[in-house]
């Protein structure tokens, strides 16, 4: 069921893989990113840009955990939330620029990802969704009860990261670039090959010698970190972080961009988020049929494209699919 | 103390309504149906229009009015169910388990969220409201029509306890959660006992959400959120997949809830109730009465 069965391919198809398949298509992205503000600079597209940045570090946190590792988590807002707090709360209670509170923020999430991840990754994965479900609301629910977090209505006057919009727009693109690049090179690496198995099967991995609870923990915790640091990256953007912005809502939202784009393909999943967090702009008038539209798409995109708009290629296709194809 | 009895079971009831229909699914093809907590919230909405429909009600005929409304509306959630089955799971069965979870969630969302566009976002007041007279028992005060809604919960649940233990379907529902490819070689159609199981599911969850909108007096769209969550900590309290156990674990986390926010206060009642979900699944993950599965390869 390969391509290569299909017999010769068109030029278009193979015009298209040269072009998704280009090494240097990240670079030219990354450019685009740069590029953009000297086409449009207005605080408003400024600012819209921003979070589309602080969303794709978001999925590509989530990519580590459901793309690379397959487990569904549905409270990923409560790491963004944890980071967000974590970072606000030390930067206005104690005068705190918010660079020095970047190693409280790491063991405030580390910890998150262990509380939640410990007990449910020896289960089957479909209980860690739910749970993961209770967990986004128990933050939730918490930081709008105690005080220390302001209640409902947040906090704010949190300290920004750089000077004025354009230059935090520059340093958020390019910590959202490296952000992804490691998920990049995390998903390649050993541990990276040990997650997909875990996702393509479970015994057989373990069979194998890979540690899937520890490898499994690895991935919950590896995404915990890069939601709590989109947090922070959150918190200097807009200054105020209230518990209305860390809802369910939000972890679907990322959890579409990553489906969107292709599970596991870090590509396809930097634009599904860019799609997802811009498209809301583009379709204001459609506020009230915009989520139904989102949770069909998620519906159709299961049944119909799986793989997302830009799956990831598998590399080990080239070696392995001959023998099996002639066992059967 | 009594009275924190009293209301843990009542709101225990309709936990174990909802969490019936989690756990049946659950039980015979191994989805965590996301959506099941939006038939929930749909029933509350079908109620909801077939009373406005009916026109000024007088309280003396709320009750049976309702029951009728609670007939109707069981009916309208189960092909629901069904329809969510047929066009979201069917075809997804023997994908890989993240992919069912995935499409779960866009079918939840778009429940929640076609009932926004459909009904608004401001919670809908029930037109009829369940008070009146109360009666002293043991030092608590129930009033009837509580009594009335724990008894018709009560009878959903027997009947549907008998149903699955003594009837050919229940019989069949058994064979297919046991072993699907075997009761489809020994000649149970597999396809039309799985549509049958999400019937009943979720007419239960739409009799629950009749009923909680008369109790409460109030509906909107994301009332199934947490009600699906709820009845998803009571599927597993009690051992999911196993329906007394599943019954057992709603009235349990009512009992606990209720002694949770005499203790805690109301503010943190939800997050003391997942504190359980977690403690559960670290120390007892099958539940009281579920069976120790091992997964086979």
């Amino acid at each position: 069921m390969t391509r290569r069965d299909a017999g010769p391919r068109s030029i278009a198809s193979r015009l298209v893989d040269s072009l998704t398949e280009n090494r240097w298509i990240g670079l030219a992205g990354l450019a685009i990113a740069l590029l953009a503000p000297f086409v449009n600079a207005t605080p408003y597209a400024i600012s819209v840009m921003t979070s589309a940045a602080i969303f794709v570090m978001l999925a590509a946190g989530l990519n580590i955990v459901v793309g690379y590792c397959g487990l569904l988590d549905l409270g990923y807002a409560a790491f963004f939330a944890v980071g967000a707090y974590t970072s606000g709360v030390l930067s206005t209670r104690f005068d705190l620029p918010l660079v020095a509170t970047l190693p409280a923020v790491l063991v405030a999430t580390v910890i998150a990802g262990v509380v939640i991840g410990a007990p449910t990754l020896r289960l089957r994965s479909d209980y860690l969704a739910i749970v993961t479900l209770g967990f986004g609301e128990i933050i939730r629910i918490t930081a709008t009860n105690l005080d220390v977090t302001g209640g409902p209505s947040g906090i704010y006057g949190i300290p920004g990261l750089a000077g004025d919009r354009i230059s935090f727009y520059y340093l958020t693109v390019l910590v959202v670039a490296v952000a992804v690049v490691g998920a990049a090179r995390l998903g390649r690496s050993r541990l990276g090959r040990a997650w997909r198995f875990v996702r393509e099967d479970e015994d057989a991995a373990e069979a194998m010698g890979v540690h899937t609870y520890k490898v499994k923990m690895a991935a919950y915790i590896a995404g915990a970190i890069w939601g709590g640091l989109a947090g922070v990256l959150f918190a200097a953007h807009l200054s105020a972080i209230a518990p209305s912005s860390f809802t369910f809502l939000q972890s679907a939202l990322v959890l579409m961009a990553v489906v969107l784009g292709g599970m596991g393909s870090i590509r396809g999943v930097v634009i599904g988020a860019v799609i997802i967090s811009l498209l809301p702009e583009l379709l204001r008038d459609l506020a009230d049929y915009r989520f139904v539209a989102f949770g069909v798409l998620l519906i159709i995109v299961m049944l119909v494209r799986p793989q997302g708009l830009w799956p990831a290629r598998a590399r080990e296709a080239a070696r392995s699919t001959a023998p099996r194809e002639a066992v059967r | 103390m009594t009275q924190l009895v009293w209301n843990g079971l009542f709101v225990g009831s309709f936990y174990a309504l909802v969490a019936l229909g989690y756990s049946m699914v659950y039980g015979i093809m191994k989805l965590l149906n996301f959506a099941h907590g939006d038939l929930y919230m749909l029933g509350a909405f079908t109620g909801f229009a077939v009373l406005g429909a009916a026109g000024g009600v007088s309280v003396t005929m709320a009750l049976p009015l309702l029951l009728l409304v609670l007939v109707l509306t069981m009916g309208t959630t189960g092909l629901a169910g069904v329809l969510l089955e047929r066009v979201a799971y069917r075809r997804l069965r023997g994908a890989p388990r993240l992919s069912l979870l995935i499409t779960a969630v866009g079918a939840s969302f778009a429940l929640e969220y076609g009932m926004r566009a459909a009904a608004g976002a401001d919670p809908r007041v029930y037109p009829v409201r369940l008070g009146g007279t109360s009666l002293e028992v043991l030092g608590a005060r129930v009033t009837l029509q509580q009594l009335a809604l724990v008894g018709v919960a009560v009878v959903l649940m027997v009947g549907l306890n008998l149903l699955v233990t003594r009837s050919r379907e229940g019989r069949a529902m058994r064979a297919v959660a046991l072993d699907p490819r075997a009761a489809a070689l020994m000649g149970i159609d597999v396809d039309a006992v799985i549509a049958r199981t999400f019937f009943l599911g979720s007419a239960l969850a739409g009799a629950a959400g009749v009923m909680a909108g008369a109790h409460y007096g109030k509906i909107d769209f994301m009332m199934g959120f947490l009600i699906g969550l709820k009845a998803f900590t009571a599927a597993v309290i009690g051992g999911i997949g196993n329906i007394p156990g599943t019954m057992l674990g709603g009235l349990l986390l009512g009992l606990l809830e209720s002694f949770g926010t005499f203790w805690l206060g109301g503010e943190w009642r939800d997050v003391f109730a997942f504190g359980v979900l977690i403690l559960f699944l670290t120390v007892r993950p099958t539940g009281l009465l579920g069976e120790r599965v091992t997964e086979r390869v």
